[in-house]
């Protein structure tokens, strides 16, 4: 397989150009469809009362006038739906934990402010609201522990009595011994920093809309889900229906983040609704209610400690994480999947023997958090790249040297750290040397010398990391969780007028896979990228996919779809030489055309499939195969992604903003599809990352009430947050999987959180101060400059 | 209560009755079937509901349906087709401009206004141009090298 691979290597064709996308016609011309542009005959709308309780009983509901409303057709709760659908359940094999089930409308009690509590069904969703106003729920409120470390203690009030504690998840990851090796170093550092909870915010708010077809007693839900596959398993389930009396399409989706990547109580909903109603039901989330129950994102504090010798080589490290998971415990990915990655991947990407890292999961009244770009990794990578530079400063190094004194090299590949992570020939080291070069790190530190002798606040950050993306069936993507995330299928079929059709259990929701993955198929194929249609986004497509998350799809979609390409091809070539009357090995496609290099003689692949379908007996049907190949890719192991991001920043000494003047990012995702779209993706993700470190929190009360219910208040980067992001793509050895692609869309979010910390710290280093908390808002900087400034007064 | 109202849009008339508080965003989606017109937030902050209205962007999750009586419109399906692409849409197009869509047809409109009647010619007076506009995909890089180009093309504004 890697001698055939590194022949198509040597001819790129399509793969590696800047190919513009084909989906963006459509999307240009107001031409898209999303979940709310489709209006079937008879439809209807939901709305949705919500807790305004964080932790309250039900006494009663009272629906008052809302029948009155014009429009209004009917009214649920909980109760009125008990016997129509059962609660998914988020198993994992985890030891001691408990999987909260997950129901459409809350039972009994309530334990979130934002949770649904009754569906109006109306004509209009005007009406469904008007209904919602007169409708009044009688709650008994009760007591919660709000923040996650009084969540934890033994004596907190419970959200879910049976689960027997708030912690449901629990684990230790340990190698060597950490206690010896902090006792014996050189120099220890250690703090406490805390990564605040997120929200992805997605342009388009979830959206849901679920038809019932009488005829069939099938149910088709359209969702901007970006897990159709998942979703289909998990609603065929608790419905009660098999496999093909249900289906899940996502249409275009206005992106995900990962917030439409897990199960949500409305689309539960809209299906049970549907069912029942024997119509239309759709249910669009306004911006309140995305930002209010949304799964959300981070929410840790880690508590680490690093032990460093008088050279500035690493010897251990010590962590205690826990996490605040919400109220449930997601699904598919249950609570561990954020907080069990921060540890996982805490040592980073660093030789280092001794490792101790422990999590805890904690129930808190909140939005159960889930999946969202980098998963985890932002919140282990500010912590460790923070302590990296408290470790560098205290020794005098410069913060590049101890970095590349400690980066895994390519003589250790693989290495294994001490949380069990196998990193496998990615250009760790490269990354690090590439981003400084690209900015002229020297000419940058003199630069910001000259700044801070001027009395200015500016410094330098950099940050180093790598991840695992597109994973194979080695480990599941979330800890223990009893679904296949490792293998992806392609079906991939030629027509009777030479049309191809690939596809997929992926679901893009605008990663621009249909560009890519036709850039793939028609190189392998050797038919122009005119004549392919990627499909995807549809659980109907293929015998089993799970979706697009976890950096997967270029990886696993782009591998099955060269396996199926190959097959289809040989079909194809096998048809041309039996037409053609030479050997099969005498011919190559390529633009459709199949040549044969003897003679030069040629053929289309339209003949060769009308050839095969339309003239009857024109090729013996012992010797005729239809143009059709199903295959499935696993990388297994899957691939490391490095990275090192370079942020420089100042602060205004004034209004204490932080303004990114420079941001660079070296990194290694493998071979390029195509370079446009990864530049997009890291752009992207960039912006991201420096809203996590900027600008963005979800910030509850101790009343358990949301005050960042809008995007007045809830702040993402605007085009003017953002510097120009300069990238260096560094194309380290293919990694082991087909075609050498690895994972990329992730990443940006990863590094610049940490970059920008440790720029603001360098900034404000001759005030001694450290930053230990994200984001660093005008407010929080205030605070450490006051009390450092109070601390040298005094 | 309803009202009565005629408006023209992408150059074709239309005459008929509105509830009064009717939104403009859901009269254009859901009565017109202009869905390319999108909402992101519903409160005025996210610029995905962005139309011309009387050849100046406006906001139409903020506005009224019956407001916009006797008024022109345009919105993204007039700048052009899929086989004809307008200008504006031409340079997302080749600058990668976009990647879910959803924020697209806001930003084209905002940045057709911006054209008409801004000099844009540094990328911070670009960047502020598009600053009532979010996009959570694209970190905005590529939607600035698609408007540098369409300034830079226009030239110097008379
Ligand atoms: S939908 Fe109108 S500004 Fe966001
Ligand atoms: S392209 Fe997705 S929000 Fe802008």
């Amino acid at each position: 397989m890697t001698a055939f691979d590194a022949s198509v290597e040597m001819r790129p064709k399509l793969v590696g150009q800047r190919v513009k996308r084909t989906e963006d016609p459509r999307l240009l011309a107001g031409s898209g469809r999303y979940v709310d542009d489709m209006a079937p005959k008879g439809l209807l709308h939901v709305a949705v009362l919500r807790s305004d309780q964080p932790h309250a009983r039900i006494r009663s509901i009272h629906v008052g006038e809302a029948f009155t409303v014009p429009g209004v057709v009917a009214i649920f709760d909980a109760h009125d739906l008990a016997g129509d659908i059962r609660p998914a359940i988020p198993a994992s094999r985890m030891k001691g934990y408990y999987a909260t089930p997950f129901r459409p409308l809350a039972e009994g009690k309530v334990r979130y402010v934002g949770e649904p509590v009754v569906a109006v069904v109306a004509e209009s969703r005007y009406a469904a609201e008007d209904a919602l106003e007169r409708i009044s729920i009688d709650y008994a409120p009760l007591p919660f522990a709000g923040a996650k470390e009084e969540a934890a203690a033994g004596d907190a009030p419970l959200l879910h009595e049976e689960a027997g504690t708030n912690v449901i998840i629990a684990r230790t990851f340990a190698r060597g011994d950490v206690d010896a090796a902090i006792a014996h170093a050189a120099v220890v550092v250690k703090g406490r920093f805390r990564m605040t909870r997120k929200t992805p915010m997605p342009m388009e708010c979830r959206s849901y809309l679920a038809e019932w077809d009488r005829r069939r007693e099938a149910l088709t839900l359209h969702s901007s889900t970006n897990i159709p596959g998942i979703i289909c398993d998990v609603l065929g389930a608790c419905l009660d229906l098999p496999g093909h009396r249900v289906r899940v399409v996502a249409p275009d989706v206005g992106g995900s983040f990962g917030g439409k990547g897990s199960l949500n109580h409305e689309e539960m909903l809209v299906c049970v609704l549907a069912r029942k109603l024997e119509r239309p039901v759709k249910f669009i989330a306004d911006r309140m209610e995305d930002l209010t129950a949304m799964s959300q994102a981070f929410d840790e504090t880690v508590e680490a400690e690093l032990a460093v010798d008088g050279a500035g080589h690493l010897l251990g490290l010590k962590a205690d994480v826990i996490g605040d998971i919400g109220a449930y415990s997601i699904y598919p990915w249950t609570g561990a999947l954020e907080p069990v990655q921060v540890v996982s991947f805490l040592p980073g990407p660093y030789r280092m023997e001794h490792y101790r890292g422990r999590v805890r999961g904690v129930l808190t009244p909140k939005p159960p958090t889930g999946p969202y770009r980098g998963v985890g990794r932002p919140t282990s990578t500010f912590a460790m790249e923070r302590l990296m530079d408290m470790a560098a400063r205290n020794l005098g190094l410069d913060p590049a040297e101890i970095r590349r004194r400690n980066l895994v090299t390519a003589e250790e590949f693989p290495y294994r750290t001490g949380s069990g992570i196998i990193w496998d020939r990615s250009a760790f080291q490269d990354c690090l040397q590439g981003v400084c070069a690209l900015v002229d790190y020297p000419a940058l530190l003199r630069q910001r010398d000259a700044a801070h002798a001027e009395g200015r606040w500016v410094g330098i950050g950099l940050a180093s990391y790598a991840e695992l993306t597109g994973i194979g069936s080695r480990i599941a993507v979330a800890p223990g969780m009893p679904i296949n995330t490792g293998t992806e299928t392609a079906t991939l079929r030629i027509d009777a007028t030479g049309a191809v059709t690939a596809a997929f259990g992926i679901s893009s929701h605008g990663q621009g896979l249909e560009t890519t993955l036709a850039q793939v198929v028609a190189d392998e194929l050797g038919c122009r990228m005119d004549d392919i249609e990627i499909q995807h986004g549809d659980s109907a497509l293929v015998p089993m996919g799970t979706g697009t998350y976890a950096s997967r799809s270029a990886v696993l979609g782009g591998g099955a779809a060269t396996k199926a390409a190959r097959v289809v091809k040989a079909k194809v070539l096998k048809a041309a030489a039996f037409l053609m009357d030479v050997a099969v090995e005498d011919l190559e496609a390529e633009g459709g055309i199949i040549r044969a290099r003897s003679s030069n003689a040629t053929i289309t692949f339209r003949d060769v499939a009308h050839a095969v379908y339309a003239q009857m007996g024109c090729i013996p049907h012992a010797q005729r195969e239809d143009l059709v190949a199903s295959e499935s890719y696993d990388p297994y192991l899957g691939t490391a992604c490095a990275s090192t991001h370079l942020a420089m920043v100042e602060i205004d000494p004034a209004t204490y903003a932080v303004s990114v003047t420079r941001f660079a990012v070296a990194e290694d995702c493998g071979r390029i599809i195509n370079p446009l779209i990864v530049d997009g993706q890291v752009h992207g993700a960039v912006a991201q990352g420096i809203g996590a470190a900027l600008l963005e929190e979800v910030v509850h009360d101790d009343t358990g009430q949301l005050l960042t219910a809008s995007l007045a208040d809830y702040l993402v980067p605007i085009a003017t947050t953002m510097p120009e992001i300069e990238i260096l793509h560094v194309e380290a050895e293919l990694p082991d999987t087909i075609g050498g692609f690895r994972g990329m869309g992730e990443g940006g979010t990863i590094g610049a959180p940490a970059a920008i910390a440790n720029a603001v710290a360098d900034a404000l280093a001759p005030l001694g101060i450290e930053v230990d908390t994200l984001p660093v808002t005008p407010e929080r900087l205030f605070r450490l400059v006051a009390a450092a400034r109070n601390a040298t007064s005094d | 209560m309803t009202h009565a109202m005629t408006l023209t849009v992408n150059g074709l008339t239309y005459t008929g009755v509105v509830d009064a508080r009717l939104l403009l965003s859901d009269f254009l989606r859901h009565e017109l079937g202009l869905t390319g017109t999108h909402v992101g937030c519903e409160h005025g902050v996210c610029g995905a509901c962005t139309i011309l209205l009387d050849g100046r962007s406006a906001r139409s999750c903020l506005t009224l349906a019956i407001q916009a009586d006797g008024a022109t419109i345009e919105t993204v399906e007039g700048l052009g087709r899929m086989s004809d692409l307008g200008r504006v849409q031409q340079a997302f197009r080749d600058h990668h401009g976009l990647q879910c869509g959803f924020c697209t047809p806001g930003f084209l409109m905002t940045i057709t206004d911006m054209l008409r009647h801004h000099s844009l010619d540094s990328d911070a007076e670009i960047r502020e141009a598009l600053s009532g506009n979010i996009c959570r995909c694209t970190g905005y890089q590529h939607i600035v090298d698609a408007v540098r180009e369409l300034a830079r093309e226009r030239g110097p504004l008379k």
